[in-house]
């Protein structure tokens, strides 16, 4: 099976990858998908975590938040607030934005800092796991 | 009439005016080239963005989301202003304040309240001599903003939006239209009016997940957040457009002047020495007689 998938991640500040890949897995806002080559035409917002592609047999990881993905047989676009490769993923700050959080979760009294707060902490384990699982699949 | 120390001393001094305007006009053409490529940068997102949006909203009407809901009793509007930080830009910050502050004024004639929130420190320094009430202000971010700044500020106008403080929201900022060409633009961004983009009916069925109305109460809130960006991206390109062009002039008008006051300057030197030779043709004259 020769056919392969052009993936596409935007955001607002630049185009993070446009590849051919075999497999992408996605986050989506209702569960995980898959896509293969000749998916139908789909549209699905995304939640904050971990996309990833099957490329040569390698797999690499994606980490996404706030975002929508378009999926149409050859191609799948993704749109997303903030998106970065697990190679490119600063451990340092995700860990430091996850103690701040954290230490927020503990203090905020009102109801917006708390979602707030919650969002953030999702995002940095989001990106502590991605680039963990990176590391794993040997990708970076 | 002036002395010859004078002139020589104002030559100096245009020259090293010249100096300066010439170095701004390096750096204004640096940093524009650095900010049209954030636009072009931004340009495969908006496009993407506003084709699935178009796609979505075709079919939906005002009663789908509170976002597209247009209110018959308004009370307030929010005017949000995009400035630069800095000025000797020309007349493009004087512009987008005339602009915003019209505005404010027509609205106010209508009787309604008029919040502001500033981005840029020229747009909010003028906006509080005027004595607007100003809501959020955001200076020295023109520099180096991304699109959290502007996820900030939209998530803040949409909030007031839905709890009722504001009814309408227009966004002021500087378009960037060619090198030589940056006008104010005021653009309705709350209520989001218009299925904005244009509907490719590309004959797609797609399987929407969640649901279509899941879908655009996620994309209409991104919606406000990708104008309020676009709106501090242009501005950005188009101040440093304004700036270089500003330079340009006044680099020119320097030369100019150095030129005249080079001119002044030899002509005070040549009168000085017919002077001189006068007084001593005059002396040997006297002497002789």
């Amino acid at each position: 099976m020769s056919k392969k998938l052009l993936l596409e991640i935007v955001t607002p500040d630049r185009k993070v990858l446009s590849q051919d890949v075999d497999y992408v897995g996605a986050p989506g806002a209702l569960g995980e998908f898959g896509v293969l080559p000749n998916h139908i035409p789909f549209l699905s917002a995304l939640g904050i975590g971990n996309l990833y592609y099957k490329d040569d047999g390698k797999t690499h990881y994606v980490f996404v938040s706030g975002g929508f993905a378009e999926v149409s047989p050859e191609k799948v676009t993704v749109l997303a607030e903030a998106a970065e490769k697990a190679a490119d993923i600063d451990l340092e700050r995700a860990r430091k934005a996850q103690d701040r959080a954290q230490q927020r979760l503990q203090r905020a009294q009102e109801k917006i800092d708390h979602a707030r707060a919650q969002a953030a902490l999702r995002r940095s384990i989001a990106r502590l796991s991605c680039r963990n699982s990176g590391e794993k699949a040997g990708t970076c | 009439m002036a002395s010859l120390r004078d002139v020589k001393t104002k030559i100096g001094a245009v020259k090293k005016t010249k100096q300066i305007t010439k170095a701004m006009n390096m750096v204004a053409s640096a940093k524009l080239r650095n900010a049209q490529s954030r636009i072009e940068r931004f340009k495969p997102y908006a496009q993407k963005f506003f084709e699935m949006l178009g796609d979505l909203a075709a079919g939906a009407d005002e009663s789908v989301h509170p976002l597209l809901a247009k209110r018959e009793e308004k009370t307030t509007v929010g005017i949000v202003i995009v400035t630069s930080d800095r000025g000797l830009c020309g007349s493009f910050n004087a512009n987008l304040i005339k602009a915003a502050l019209k505005l404010a004024r027509e609205k106010k004639a209508e009787g309604l309240g008029v919040k502001f929130y500033c981005v840029g420190k020229k747009g909010r320094d003028a906006v509080r001599k005027a004595e607007h009430e100003i809501v959020v202000q955001y200076r020295d971010v023109m520099n180096s903003f991304d699109f959290t700044l502007a996820s900030k500020l939209g998530g803040e106008l949409i909030n007031s939006f839905l709890d009722g403080t504001l009814d309408e929201v227009v966004l002021v900022y500087g378009e960037f239209i060619s090198m030589a060409r940056q006008v104010p633009v005021s653009q309705t961004v709350l209520p989001i009016s218009g299925t904005p983009g244009e509907s490719k009916s590309s004959g797609k069925e797609y399987v929407y997940e969640p649901s279509v109305e899941g879908l655009l109460a996620e994309l209409l809130p991104r919606f406000v957040k990708v104008q309020v960006y676009r709106g501090m991206l242009d501005t950005s390109a188009s101040e440093h457009a304004a700036r270089m062009s500003a330079m340009d002039n006044a680099t020119r008008a320097c030369d100019d002047m150095i030129g005249s006051l080079t001119l002044l300057f030899n002509k005070t030197r040549q009168a000085a020495i017919t002077r001189d030779l006068m007084d001593i043709v005059g002396g040997a004259e006297a002497l002789k007689g």
